[in-house]
């Protein structure tokens, strides 16, 4: 097993860095222009290390820089730090800062500010896991950071990258005010590529190049707009007609054929494997006649997840089989794929001991979905509604009119089914756990909301969560998906077809596993638009 | 004098009633389920249970809603609106942002429809069986019953994709940096396709109540006297019946305001116009209390100042109801 990892910052692993493809590298990137993205999601406020969530991680990730980033294929690659070194025994990682780097007022960044931001995120990202075994942040000088960890934690470098780890200025967020509502998330003085001109909230973020970034000649654009638009047909028509440059996390399959027929336009559906949208149906596992896994596993051997995925997804989505996306270096895809089986799901049925009665029922459940995104979640409710039925269960659909609504029944336990839309986070400790674990059942959302509980799940992920060594975490994680196919708390169902659509002479679009939530210092005109 | 006294009793009624539409708008999103901790944990992807109470107890939330609700009108008496629980920024500050946009898009349809209106009504009224009167019926009607959004997406496919003439969206281009008169015309470009389609709606009104009011007017004894004195047909219908026929309008035009800003909803969410209706919108979604609120009361002010403008107009176009009818 190797613990220490010295990568030295060159040009190649920054190229690398970026997930380029290749045959980009051969173009010569042009200096200058400016990219107008649009985007549904409506931030905050521009600081992610209190904010979780890709509202503000697209901004986010431009105004401030983190340690490290990732490429196309899940490995870390230098940013802020130029290079970094675990200790054998994977209780403390060595970072070394680049020299040259300053905040967007020209204060030099030092290692006094990676360890005020790793504390500061530690205490308000919501996302508890990331820093949880971090009990300190030692700065030996101004260049150099060791964490100290009370037990190993693989998931450290992916937590120091990207949208979860900004490196935010000591001398403005240290004032004493409560980080979480600093009147800096705002107007944030940050660290990385792009600085903030003007932030109209619900309407419009207007970012210009820092000249002073760190990397030589970085960025290559010198403005960055980000336009919110909130109704998804305005979006695609403002697309379709030159006014914006780039569309990412698009996931409407209407939207997605008109624009692939559009010229002028190109589009990807590479960089979505860091964040890991899954769409799925939860099942209350406490409530009967749910507590049953044979019930559980013959519902979804009644769900079609191809009629899903071609029909009323147009066949934008990919399909899901597991807890971990399918793209993730840990996915186990030997798992049970419950593909539909009516005849084994109406056996499971009479073998839980539900007849059917006289008018071919044999119970009632209700689902819920989340509102606002009809295609991934009411659309597929409502066609498991019609496929239950052929089973011989009853379904009532049960509307909400806002957000806040299904969160409030999901988060206290009043449902029998609901379909729910969680994303990985990268890695698994981030973003999967927290569905699994007994010691999570709480009433919260996108926490264990089914009450699910198996010790050896929670033996394994206890595991695997300290487990350095690659190949046995990669098999702890491969046993875990076996026990959860097995008794199906959730039945997966697709990967959100997210799609980054951009104006076809646009270069080095954002393909690493964090896609736009990571820095764009890379994007460039290939010609005038 | 006495019209100062009642603008002044108008004006006080204006206030009770903005206060009531706070009070029953604070019950009845309090009564909605969920709260905006939720919406701020969906935001996140999730968040622990301690971040809940603290979003919670930080906006107060955690209070009885009696004493929530009295904090909230101290506040608002010393015209403290409060601070967006979404945005964490003082909700006068994006009302003042978001007003003038909607002010511009309302006030812009309002004199297209009335403009329009009045002009298709008084060309109907003339031959009130014929082709051109029966076109403004049946152009009236269906401007009435199509809804707001899909005239403003079949605008926008028409006049922003299939024949590129104006934007799809926005109040100005993404792309303009500038001010001044490049700034002006700028927005006015985004200005036509919302303020027509928004217009549309209400023109059909002001077309079918001028046609009419005009077709009533036309038949009355001082037209035909004004006619027997040998007067022109400009004249007979601009200065003497137009001016009469025009009251009802006037009347309508008031009434219509606070349906023009509820119009406007739709329409600034359709061509993402960066106005108010829209952050009302928002807000209910979020559930941010404090910005709907805000937005109901400067809402429902400006509906008191535009009804209370109207029966002034009123009073200054027919002296009867100056006197009293004396």
């Amino acid at each position: 097993m190797k613990l220490t990892r010295r990568i030295l910052f060159g040009a190649v692993a920054s190229a690398m860095a970026l997930g380029l493809a290749p045959g980009m590298l051969a173009a010569e990137p042009r200096q200058g222009g400016e990219l107008v993205i649009i985007s549904t999601q409506a931030p905050r406020h521009l600081n992610p290390a209190v904010q979780s969530g890709i509202a503000t991680g697209v901004p986010g990730t431009q105004i401030f820089a983190s340690l490290l980033r990732y490429d196309d294929e899940w490995n870390p690659q230098p940013y802020l730090a130029e290079s970094w070194e675990w200790a054998d025994d994977g209780l403390s990682l060595t970072v070394n800062l680049v020299q040259n780097a300053v905040f967007h007022d020209g204060e030099p960044i030092t290692s006094s500010d990676v360890a005020f931001s790793i504390m500061t995120i530690k205490a308000n990202h919501p996302f508890q896991t990331m820093f949880a075994p971090v009990e300190e942040v030692e700065t030996p000088d101004d260049h150099t950071a060791i964490f100290r960890l009370s037990h190993p934690h693989p998931a450290l470098l992916l937590a120091l990258s990207s949208a979860l780890s900004p490196i935010i200025p000591e001398h403005v967020y240290g004032d004493g005010q409560d980080v979480a509502n600093h009147p800096a998330n705002n107007e944030p003085v940050g660290s990385g590529p792009f600085r903030l001109v003007e932030f109209r909230p619900g309407e419009q973020i207007t970012l210009e190049r820092f000249d002073d970034f760190f990397i030589e000649g970085r960025p290559y654009l010198d403005r960055m707009i980000i336009r919110i638009v909130r109704d998804p047909s305005t979006l695609v028509l403002a697309m379709e007609a030159g006014e914006a440059d780039m569309l990412p996390y698009f996931s409407e399959s209407q939207g997605i054929r008109r624009l692939e027929g559009v010229s002028g336009l190109d589009f990807t559906t590479r960089g979505y494997e860091g964040i890991g949208a899954l769409n799925w149906l939860a099942f209350n596992t406490r409530r009967e006649p749910l507590d049953d896994v044979r019930v559980r596993q013959a519902i979804a051997y009644a769900v079609d997840r191809d009629f899903i995925i071609n029909a009323l997804h147009r066949g934008t989505s990919e399909p899901q089989r597991g807890p971990i996306i399918e793209s993730s270096p840990f996915f186990n895809p030997e798992i049970e794929a419950y593909d539909l089986d009516v005849d084994r799901a109406n056996a499971l049925l009479d073998e839980a001991g539900h007849e059917r009665g006289s008018d071919g029922n044999r119970f009632t459940l209700t689902i819920d979905y989340i509102p606002g995104t009809a295609e991934q979640q009411q659309n597929v409710a409502e066609y498991i509604r019609s496929q239950l039925r052929r089973v011989g269960i009853d379904v009532d659909v049960r509307a909400a009119p806002d957000f806040p609504t299904w969160a409030g029944r999901v988060s206290s336990g009043d449902f029998d089914l609901t379909m729910d839309l969680v994303f990985n986070w990268g890695d698994p400790v981030i973003g999967v756990h927290r569905t699994y674990l007994s010691s999570n059942i709480r009433p919260v959302i996108w926490s264990n909301t089914q009450g699910y509980a198996n010790e050896r799940v929670d033996a394994l992920l206890d595991e695997a969560a300290q487990e350095v060594d690659a190949e046995r975490r990669t098999a702890l994680y491969a046993e875990f998906q076996e026990i959860i196919a097995d008794e199906v708390p959730i039945y997966f169902l697709n990967v959100l077809p997210y799609h980054t659509f951009h104006d076809d002479r646009l270069s080095n679009i954002p393909v690493s596993i964090w896609g736009a939530m990571q820095s764009m210092d890379e994007v460039y005109w290939s010609e005038d638009r | 004098m006495g019209t100062i006294r009642y603008i002044f009793r108008r004006l006080g009624y204006g206030l009770i009633l903005m206060v009531g539409v706070v009070v029953l708008n604070f019950l009845l999103i309090h009564a909605a389920p969920g709260d905006p901790a939720e919406v701020i944990a969906g935001e996140m992807g999730g968040i622990t249970e301690q971040m809940m109470a603290d979003i919670r107890a930080r906006y107060g939330l955690d209070r009885p809603l009696p004493v929530q609700l009295g904090i909230y009108l101290a506040n608002i008496a010393r015209f403290d609106l409060g601070m967006s629980y979404y945005f964490d920024r003082p909700v006068s500050q994006l009302i003042g942002q978001r007003i003038w946009p909607t002010v511009l898009l309302v006030l812009t349809a309002q004199v297209i429809a009335i403009f329009l209106g009045v002009v298709m009504g008084v060309l109907a009224s003339r031959r009130p069986n014929g082709p051109f009167s029966g076109f403004v019926s049946v152009f009236s009607t269906v401007g009435y019953a199509a809804p707001v959004f899909w005239t403003g997406l079949m605008l926008i496919i028409l006049f922003s994709v299939i024949v590129p003439m104006f934007p799809v969206e926005g109040m100005s281009s993404a792309r303009f940096r500038g001010g001044g008169f490049a700034y002006a015309l700028n927005v006015a470009h985004h200005l036509v396709l919302p303020a027509t389609t928004l217009a549309i709606i209400f023109l059909a009104q002001y077309a079918r109540l001028s046609r009419a009011s005009m077709i009533e007017v036309l038949g009355a004894d001082y037209v035909r006297t004004a006619r027997a004195k040998g007067l022109g047909e400009g004249p007979v219908i601009f200065r003497h019946a137009l001016r009469n026929a025009v009251l009802p309008i006037l009347t309508v035009a008031g009434i219509q305001f606070g349906n023009l800003i509820s119009g406007a909803l739709l329409v600034e969410t359709v061509f993402n116009w960066p106005g108010m209706g829209r952050l009302a919108f928002d807000s209910v979604l979020r559930r941010d209390y404090p910005t709907l609120l805000g937005v109901l009361f400067c809402a429902s002010g400006v509906v008191v100042l535009a009804n209370l403008v109207t029966d002034l107009s009123y009073r200054l176009a027919d002296p009867r109801i100056r006197t009293g009818g004396r």
